[in-house]
């Protein structure tokens, strides 16, 4: 009895108790519920998106860069089909001996397969390893026809860059080559586009170009699991080639330079004197861009670094050069528009001019006798402009030399390593030097020596604006987009002046055709200093000015030897320079050139000119039909 | 005392089929099922080693299941004690001889599938302890000796679990022990103080926990600490069954789960995979499937006339319950991460033996639930 109460008594209390954790199981699985709910329905969104982070990733294609082309649609830089050799690590059955088949198969050095298995350990089972990142024809030909015996390995073709002229335009385009971290974090365009493997523009217009050229990477988007591991593709974007950049260069002219400068350090530039136009710009000597695609070998750098013409410096660009007596145009062009001389003024050259006890030497040492500006012009009379420049003073005269180009960049932003060379005033030696014009520094800089640093391309500019009648052009070397003929050009040229005076580089058309005149007869007069390098053809016949720059100063000893060229040493020997435009009648093109340690300018820099001219004119009108081929939009 | 044993003999095999719960037996019934088709989806939609195992292991114990059911509740009553000493032996006998996998030993190897004794502990102790408070006189559930003796009866397997080392199933003998001595008539008084006690004893306890243990308390607090490594867990499955949303990815469409992102996703991850493939409403009808069943359960010990069914259903119930309230806190990020299986649907041959012989006995329960056991 008492056990049976006892047993009631404890039915209620496990009944009692059993309902009061009912109670708390309902708020409980409630409490599930709602995280449930606040998890699925409420942050459904975010976790959806997190849940697409983490299934979906993209993988970036290498984008193929544009093509650049000479001005007649050759390609000078272009895409070319490389061979590739990839090993996938979990496709392969028995690694040493695939390593060891392609070590014969291939002649890999042993520290070709340290570095394969090193990337092996660190790369995913998955990820391809590159064995060989331009594999020739022959030894893919091998792969191939043994690939049945190489488990895991994939024979890829892809797109690298590629410079079919090699050596000829490597001072123009530059070269595209593996990026360090830095160069990609210096370009927001290629750091958004970097895929490792992916080459980017180091030098030239392939640096400049960048963002132009490297086009748009593909895109493939796969599933991927949590190991990273690549499940099924989900969508692939095509990318978009890189612009096509059309340059104003000739690679006729421009390998014609090459030749011509025949691995002589020195620069050559051709410039159409309206349009601005830059028809060549070889820097001498040069080297083959292709080396530095794939990672240059340490026996070809060291042999371009080590090389005494140092291939390395684009020269017309960024050389600095005295512009010896090729600045004389420019003294006479001041002089005459400041009326300090007249056609007819003349001066006595007895070969050697004193000054507060200072002799300054005419190049002639017997002298020229009484001179006009035309005939010191024709026989660079060195005493004629000594006393023109001492009449003129250096400030009149670095006026005009900068109007004409001179002491500035003349492609600007395209070539970041360009200098904008020094013309002098008394006002820069004060600021930069600290000291007063002294006034044989004035007869000097008449000539073209002492602090005047012009780069070739200057001496180019400032001929081809002598030339086309004293107009202030644009030099380019991207071809424009809307092409105009010839007289629209220059039509354009004029009326430009009307509203921006300081594009018209005169006061009176006739100082600069006296200075044309002089310069015709330079080349064309008997004993012109370069009348030995001029065509009478009319169609061919140019007008120039020979230079011979000092690269220190003469002693007197050796004024008094006079030595010929070969028994100077090398790095004391003069530079030599030559400018010149032509045809003389309606005149298209100018030019500069510059022979490093050359000699003089009449005997080493003009026979060039001759070649030169020859070509570029004749091929005049096949660059004047092939105006409207195509538009390029930069 | 007559009576009651010719009423226990007056039930035929008939009769006893008759007084199945099918409620019950449906729902169980349904939950294997579906389980399948988790385990499925699990391996990747392929009738792989998973799904087979699993089939195999339900084929194998929904009939035990059924066959348990057909002995008298008084029959299990007397083996109670017993059952549990064999649980005990069998602890002890894998804490010496068993299979060693992942730094934990555990499990005992059965030739069918191995045999983890500790989820057979989760029923043992619901059985001992509802026997225990069956047979003595409530005037004595709160002596001294009572709450000593249930007190080494919990204890006991607590400790061999936790050595082997097993926090979860360890927490979940302790807390199916605890319900029952709640049910019994335990004062409360005696459950705060005890709780009391475990606050007092906790920063102790914590540094007795091996760092793995440690690493997961500090990571379920945040979560983002260690994004990739110890966090790595509850971050995916939050992102699954948040993913899910309301009416989830579709069957075979989990991305979480057949990328593998989801970590354990046959085992104690199975909630998430559920969910991120049946959305919310398909977790509500999960949750009220499982309501289902402990209702039933609950019913059917409030229908019996022996206060051992009572405590024992009632006991269950809360068991299975707990169960389901720590997976699914777990992986919904409300808890540590602590091994929990979720009832029938995770995979593991022990913990569906354990709670198909708990079904049976409840079954057994039911069809009995008119006898009165001495």
């Amino acid at each position: 009895m008492i056990k049976g109460n006892s047993g009631i008594r404890k039915t209620d209390v496990i009944n009692r108790r059993m309902f009061i954790i009912s109670a708390a199981k309902i708020i409980i699985f409630t409490g599930i519920i709602a995280r449930l709910f606040s998890l699925q329905v409420n942050e459904n969104k975010k976790y959806l998106t997190l849940s697409d982070k983490n299934r979906i990733r993209e993988w970036k294609l290498p984008p193929i860069r544009g093509d650049i082309v000479d001005y007649f649609g050759n390609i000078i830089a272009g895409n070319l089909k490389v061979y590739q050799l990839h090993i996938i690590p979990e496709q392969v059955e028995n690694f040493n001996y695939l390593l060891t088949r392609l070590k014969t198969l291939l002649n890999l050095s042993d520290k070709k397969i340290e570095k394969i298995v090193k990337l092996k350990n660190k790369l995913k089972p998955w990820e391809s390893i590159i064995v060989s990142e331009n594999l020739s024809w022959s030894d893919f030909l091998k792969i191939n026809n043994y690939l049945y015996d190489l488990v895991g390995v994939k024979p890829v073709m892809t797109i690298s860059r590629n410079y079919p002229f090699s050596e000829v335009y490597t001072h123009i385009l530059g070269y595209v080559s593996q990026p360090n971290e830095e160069e990609i974090l210096a370009n927001e365009v290629v750091q958004e586009r970097f895929v490792p493997g992916m080459k980017i523009g180091k030098l030239g217009l392939e640096k400049t170009l960048e963002k132009h050229l490297i086009g748009t990477n593909a895109i493939q988007r796969y599933e991927v699991n949590a190991y990273g591991k690549r499940i099924n593709q989900l969508e692939h974007q095509k990318g978009k080639q890189g612009l096509r950049v059309r340059l104003t260069v000739d690679t006729e002219v421009q390998k014609a330079c090459g030749k011509l400068l025949n691995d002589r350090a020195g620069s050559i530039s051709v410039m159409d004197i309206y349009t601005g136009d830059i028809i060549a710009m070889y820097s001498s000597p040069s080297y083959d861009p292709n080396k530095f695609l794939f990672g240059i070998s340490n026996d070809d750098w060291a042999l371009i670094r080590n090389n005494p013409l140092k291939p390395l410096v684009n020269k017309t660009l960024s050389g600095l050069y005295s512009p010896g007596s090729t600045i004389k145009p420019i003294v006479a062009l001041s002089a005459l528009e400041n009326k300090i001389v007249s056609p007819s003024f003349k001066v006595k050259c007895t070969g050697k001019m004193e000054l507060y006890g200072q002799t300054f030497h005419c190049w002639k040492e017997k002298g020229h006798g009484f001179v006009s500006l035309k005939n010191a012009m024709k026989q660079s009379c060195d005493t004629y402009f000594y006393e023109v420049a001492r009449l003129l003073g250096v400030d009149r005269l670095n006026v005009t030399a900068e109007k004409f180009g001179l002491g500035k960049k003349v492609l600007g932003d395209y070539f970041d390593f360009e200098k904008s060379g020094l013309f002098p005033d008394t006002k820069w030696k004060k600021n930069n030097l600290g000291k007063g014009w002294v006034l044989g520094e004035t007869l000097i800089t008449g000539i073209g020596q002492g602090y005047t640093q012009t780069t070739p391309l200057q001496l180019c500019l400032m001929t081809a604006q002598i030339a086309n009648g004293g107009y202030s052009i644009k030099p380019r070397i991207i071809v424009d987009n809307n092409p105009m003929s010839l007289e629209e050009t220059k039509r354009k040229l004029k009326e430009e002046t009307l509203h921006a005076q300081e594009k018209k580089l005169f006061n009176d058309p006739r100082n600069i055709k006296i200075v044309q005149e002089a310069m015709f007869s330079s080349t064309n007069e008997l004993y012109g200093t370069s009348y030995k390098s001029r065509i009478d053809d009319p169609k061919y016949q140019f007008a120039g000015k020979t230079g011979t720059a000092q690269v220190k100063r003469i002693s007197m000893r050796e004024r008094e030897l006079d030595l010929k060229i070969e028994q100077i040493p090398y790095k004391d020997r003069d530079h030599a320079l030559y400018i010149a435009y032509g045809p003389y009648i309606n005149p298209r093109y100018a030019l500069s050139i510059i022979v490093e340690h050359g000699g003089s300018g009449s005997r080493t820099a003009a026979p060039i000119a001759k070649e030169l001219f020859k070509l570029i004119i004749d091929r005049n009108d096949l660059r004047n039909k092939q105006k409207n081929f195509e538009e390029i939009k930069i | 005392m007559f009576q009651h044993d010719r009423l226990n003999n007056e039930l035929t095999f008939w009769q006893k089929i008759k007084e199945l719960d099918y409620i019950l037996l449906i729902s169980v019934f349904l939950l294997s099922i579906l389980s399948l088709f988790v385990m499925y989806s699990t391996d990747g939609g392929e009738i792989l080693f998973h799904t087979k195992s699993h089939f195999s292991k339900i084929i194998i114990f929904f009939p035990l299941m059924i066959f348990i059911a057909f002995f008298n509740i008084k029959w299990w009553h007397n083996l109670s004690y017993l059952f549990y000493f064999a649980v005990i032996l069998l602890l002890i006998y894998v804490s010496f001889f068993g299979i060693k996998s992942s730094g934990s030993r555990r499990w005992m190897d059965l030739y069918l599938f191995n045999l983890q004794p500790s989820e057979l502990m989760k029923i043992a102790i619901i059985l001992c302890l509802a026997k225990y408070y069956h047979r003595i006189k409530i005037e004595n559930v709160n002596s001294i000796t009572s709450i000593m003796t249930v007190v080494t009866i919990i204890l006991i397997p607590i400790i061999m679990v936790i050595s082997q080392p097993d926090l979860g199933t360890s927490i979940l003998i302790a807390a199916s022990g605890l319900i029952v001595l709640w049910l019994g008539g335990v004062k409360i008084k005696y459950f705060i103080y005890s709780f009391i006690v475990f606050l007092i004893s906790l920063p102790f306890v914590i540094s007795f926990l091996k760092p793995y243990q440690k690493l997961r308390i500090l990571t379920f607090l945040d979560p983002d600490r260690d994004p990739l490594g110890a966090g790595y867990q509850i971050i995916q499955s939050k992102i699954a069954i948040g993913s899910g949303g309301l009416d989830g990815k579709g069957f075979l469409k989990g991305t979480q789960s057949y990328l593998d992102f989801l970590p354990e996703k046959h085992t104690d991850f199975i909630f998430t995979l559920f969910s991120e493939e049946f959305g919310f409403i398909g977790s509500v009808a999960l949750l009220i499937l499982y309501s289902i069943i402990i209702i039933r359960i609950l019913r059917i010990g409030a229908i019996s006339r022996s206060n051992f069914s009572r405590l024992f259903c009632f006991g269950f119930a809360f068991a299975i319950f707990i169960y389901i309230v720590v997976n699914l806190s777990m992986v919904l990020g409300l808890l540590p991460i602590v091994g929990s299986p979720l009832p029938i649907l995770s995979y593991g041959g022990s913990s569906m033996l354990a709670t198909m012989i708990g079904f049976g006995i409840v079954l057994s329960a039911k069809i009995n639930h008119k006898q009165i056991i001495a």
